[in-house]
């Protein structure tokens, strides 16, 4: 196929994130330099993100046979990028800016290794191919073992890494026996063709069914859902903060939305035993992830459980999958991404510059209220948003999600987001009074004083007014996910 | 434009007190106060010049005193919409009297944090007051979700830590997950109605004058009205539902016990009025004897477990699920005269349970303790504070003179043609209030004295907020008129809908 001027414009955002890592590349090579790796980094992202309204204009379109990009997919490249931006602000202000202090050994390469995860993660929304999808996939991850454990001295750092890989890996190769299995039956490889074979046949054979299963299972481990949570909590924990927020939003976010795109054409999406069986996993999620969660005292463990119960709640509307369900994954996943980074961001500029260890123990942040206010209001604010509490942008993503299971009757689900939520309350709150309490003498992480005046700090200032402005004036968000639907 | 105002200015009160913190300990009381009379100013600005004979009611548009339209979501149907009738305008004028006082009952009580003190304060008031005034169904949530999290501030971050193996975070979550975990069930409520009017009209709207023409099936409506009424139940307390009441009371402050008991429980029993009714009224007719009867039952239930309680502020808590008992009792006996005498009793028992929750905390202040077993003989050792509780307990028990009577009253006369059996044990609920009333007296403020020393006696801030109070029940006690006939249109609406649903109910049987 002929690719034309229109064809460029689509892949604006990719070619852009590509040419960053290349420069970051070549940089470092030339001359390493932190700030200076930050601010390609840092250019290069924002002119990708820019470069997403153009390539709206050209939509929809094929480019080539592995990528399409539609509305839908520009709303998730924006996203992701967004994060990523995020992330990487978050990067410069963790590993110190003074030689001496700070990260002591390589600083550059962690940008190298998240942009080429965000360029996996762009693949990724735009893919309708499963070879599209598992290259997006695998460009995700890879670089993100090595961001795990890029505190490697630190030992939780590595093990975390290590770990993350393994099953990263199982994950692989459940999706890629699946993907086999689909095309044994199909015999393309292709979205549409795979559409194709089960519009023709009426009950979908035995073998594509379980092709479906098991690229469910893969994909689920990346979403960390029950029963494929087991490494999470321990990755969350073990990473570097910052990396730790790169995880719990680009990377989830981007394979949500294939996930989504996946389902749309799978026969669960008309009911039936998958059906069931994902409703099984949704419930177990959101049960699992919120008790869990009741027992740690590790901040960055608790958003890890929190996150699996959140992907959970995000289940209902893929379930559902009818009338306004697309949409509400939309504003879920678009609020839960602000929140999530409020709350790593947070922790990361608690834990800067770094000094081999995060300040993820509850009780370092007792009494932040009375040294650090505003920081404090900002992660009040995530917390209330993640427990969905109204004046924050989690409240309407819960009410979309509320909507979309109630319009689709899945009343068993609603029942466990209830009970689950209640439970959520708990510890959320938990840690929300805990910023308030008494200080104790003991002080061992603080966040430099003009954190506000830092990039990091400033991007986290932009996240909690954001999250307190869509929980107040939701509709521009609103109108503009209502015409992101899939094209 | 006065309505949005009515919500605004508490929160922009909160932020002002907030920041001027770093000023001074003192700068933020007297902006709380300002802040709050301004409210009360407006709120009675607005029941003496507003015109009350009109009121949602069935059949037709429901038509307001003052109303405040502009879109806000409109990609939900959502707009934010606020109006005012009789019984709004009521609690209103009760939110502000009720601010006023807080602030003035934690001016030394509350010595740390002031400003942000205040600050969740002031949006408590600023929720429940979106409450009061919200007509869409959405906002109305909002309100009624949002105004937790400044509550649960308070009782966790000022509370008294209380009994053993009670901490005050744990009554602070406690209440927080009663309260949110109902709330959700109410959303899904809401969330169903709405689409269920979509689903006949093809209109998204979240606004109560369109949801009330909605035509349900009969067992549709019932389970949407159960899910209102489990979300104010807990809220209101019915019995079930009650626990986290005393313990949220206990650990308290002052102001947070003042503001829960005084309005908090009032905005359960709003909604019920507001929405549950009008919205459903064949599943409420439907339902009413099974509300009643747990109505009756709270009544008997709280008054026997406050008899039993040693800490002073548990007893006036658990007295406050009994005394809205009575209220429950009216709101489902489809009486018109009941219906006015819930409006008084509210109003009443907003006044005297602040009150009698003002005096324990000026005792708190003294003795430093709420064990009454600890207490005894105070009588002889501080003038007019045992006085003044003496009368408070008299209008708790529903002494002739005193709001309580005239609400107790009322709705005893108005429910007895509808159930007599059940208003007449009902009524033993005012002997088993006269034994609680009397031995929280008897315990705590006669008896032999544990120490001779004489206590402090009240300042005049103290003093004049109770004798304040108690001229202001003693006024609805005898001319309670004024109050009736503000509410008379609204109270009537909903009779209305819940004869008329009753009627169908007979005719069907």
């Amino acid at each position: 196929m002929d690719l034309t001027i229109q064809h460029f414009h689509a892949l604006l955002p990719l070619l852009i994130t590509s040419i960053t890592l290349i420069a970051v590349m070549l940089g470092i090579a030339w001359k390493r330099d932190h700030a200076l790796a930050f601010g390609i980094s840092v250019i290069g992202l924002n002119l990708a993100l820019f470069s997403v309204f153009i390539a709206a204009s050209a939509t929809p379109i094929e480019v080539t046979p592995l990528l399409k990009i539609d509305k839908f997919a520009c709303f998730y490249m924006a996203l992701v990028l967004a994060s990523t931006l995020a992330c990487v602000t978050l990067i410069h202000a963790y590993l110190g800016n003074e030689p001496g202090k700070g990260y002591p050994g390589n600083r550059e390469e962690l940008y190298l290794l998240m942009l080429l995860s965000a360029a996996g993660g762009l693949v990724l929304v735009s893919a309708q191919h499963l070879a599209g999808l598992f290259i997006g996939l695998e460009l995700l991850s890879v670089p993100s073992y090595g961001m795990i454990a890029y505190a490697f001295f630190n030992k939780r750092s590595l093990e975390a890494g290590i770990k993350y890989m393994v099953l990263s890996a199982a994950g692989s190769a459940f999706l890629l026996f699946g993907m086999a299995l689909l095309y044994a039956e199909a015999g393309s490889l292709s979205f549409n063709g795979i559409a194709a074979l089960l519009t023709n046949s009426t009950a979908p054979a035995l073998i594509v069914e379980v092709g479906f299963g098991m690229m469910l299972v893969g994909l689920a481990f990346k979403l960390s859902l029950v029963p494929f949570h087991l490494w999470t909590p321990d990755v969350y924990e073990g990473a570097p903060a910052p990396v730790a927020a790169f995880l719990a939003t680009a990377s989830k976010v981007a394979v949500f939305a294939v996930l989504l795109r996946l389902y749309q054409m799978s026969p669960a999406a008309s009911g039936g035993w998958m059906s069931d069986l994902l409703s099984l996993i949704a419930i177990a999620s959101i049960l699992v992830g919120n008790l869990l969660a009741l027992l740690q005292n590790n901040i960055k463990r608790l958003l890890g459980y929190s996150s699996i119960a959140h992907f959970g709640y995000l289940l209902i509307a893929l379930i559902a999958s009818k009338g306004l369900a697309t949409e509400a994954i939309s504003v879920y996943l678009m609020t839960y991404v602000l929140t999530t980074l409020g709350a790593f961001g947070v922790i990361t500029l608690m834990s800067t510059p770094f000094t081999g260890r995060d300040a993820d123990a509850l009780y370092e942040y007792r009494g932040l209220f009375w040294r650090r206010p505003y920081l404090t209001a900002v992660l009040t604010v995530m917390m209330l948003s993640l427990a969905g509490i109204p004046l924050t942008a989690g409240f309407i993503g819960k009410f979309y999600i509320i909507g979309v299971g109630v319009q689709s009757q899945q009343w068993w689900l609603l029942a466990a987001l209830v009970v689950g939520s209640a439970i959520g309350v708990f510890y959320y709150l938990r840690v929300m009074v805990t910023l308030f309490l008494v200080e104790p003498n003991l002080r061992r992480h603080d966040a430099p004083f003009d954190w506000g005046q830092r990039a990091g700090g400033m991007m986290l200032m932009i996240v909690a007014l954001l999250a307190f402005i869509l929980g107040v004036y939701p509709q521009p968000l609103l109108s503009l996910v209502a015409n992101m639907g899939l094209g | 434009m006065i309505l949005p105002w009515l919500i605004l200015i508490p929160f922009i009160g909160g932020l002002l007190c907030w920041q001027t913190e770093r000023f001074s300990n003192t700068l933020p009381r007297w902006i709380a106060l300002v802040t709050m009379l301004l409210l009360f100013g407006f709120g009675l600005l607005l029941w003496i010049t507003g015109d009350f004979t009109q009121a949602p009611a069935p059949g037709g548009d429901p038509v307001w005193a003052h109303e405040f339209q502009v879109q806000w979501i409109p990609r939900l149907g959502i707009t934010l919409h606020l109006a005012m009738d009789g019984l709004s305008v009521l609690m209103v004028a009760l939110t502000g009297l009720l601010g006023v006082l807080s602030v003035l009952c934690s001016w030394n009580e509350i010595q740390n944090r002031v400003g942000f003190f205040h600050l969740n304060l002031m949006w408590i008031l600023g929720g429940v007051v979106g409450v009061f005034l919200a007509v869409d169904l959405f906002l109305f949530f909002f309100f009624w979700e949002m105004m937790l999290v400044p509550m649960y501030f308070l009782i966790a971050l000022w509370g008294h830590s209380g009994s053993e193996g009670k901490t005050r975070i744990n009554a602070a979550t406690k209440f927080f997950i009663y309260t949110q975990a109902s709330g959700l069930i109410m959303l899904i409520a809401i969330v169903s109605l709405v689409f269920v009017h979509f689903d006949q009209t093809g209109v998204l709207t979240f606004n109560y004058a369109d949801l009330l023409k909605t035509q349900m099936s009969r067992s549709t409506e019932y389970l949407l009205m159960l899910g209102f009424f489990i979300a104010f139940a807990v809220k209101f307390p019915v019995v079930p539902f009650h626990s986290w009441l005393p313990d949220a009371h206990a650990q308290a402050p002052t102001a947070g016990s003042v503001d829960l008991a005084g309005i908090l429980l009032k905005t359960a029993a709003y909604g019920l009025i507001r929405f549950a009714l009008p919205l459903f009224p064949h599943a409420s007719a439907e339902f009413a004897p099974i509300a009643m009867w747990l109505g009756a039952f709270a009544i008997i239930y709280g008054a026997l477990l406050s008899f039993a309680q040693t800490d002073i502020k548990r007893l006036i808590a658990y007295s406050s699920v009994s005394h809205m008992g009575f209220v429950l009792i009216a709101i489902y006996s489809g009486s018109e005269i009941a219906m006015q005498g819930a409006v008084v009793q509210m109003m009443a028992h907003g006044l005297s349970a602040a009150a009698l929750f003002i005096l324990c905390g000026q005792l708190y202040e003294r003795l430093g303790t709420r064990d009454m077993r600890e207490m005894g003989g105070i009588w002889g050792r501080m003038p007019w504070l045992p006085a003044i509780s003496l009368f408070f307990a008299a209008a708790a028990l529903g002494m002739p003179g005193t709001g309580n009577f005239v609400g107790e009253f009322l709705i005893l006369i108005g429910s007895f043609p509808v159930a007599p059996w059940l208003t007449a044990i009902a009524a033993t609920g005012l002997v088993f209030g006269s034994v609680y009333s009397l031995i929280m007296i008897h315990r705590a403020y006669f008896g032999p004295a544990k120490s001779d020393a004489p206590l402090a006696g009240l300042k005049a801030r103290e003093l004049s907020m109770v004798l304040g109070l108690a001229a202001l029940l003693v006024l609805l006690g005898v001319y309670p008129q004024p109050v009736l006939d503000t509410s008379a249109a609204s109270t009537h609406g909903v009779q209305m809908w819940m004869s008329n649903a009753l009627n169908q109910l007979e005719l069907a049987r």
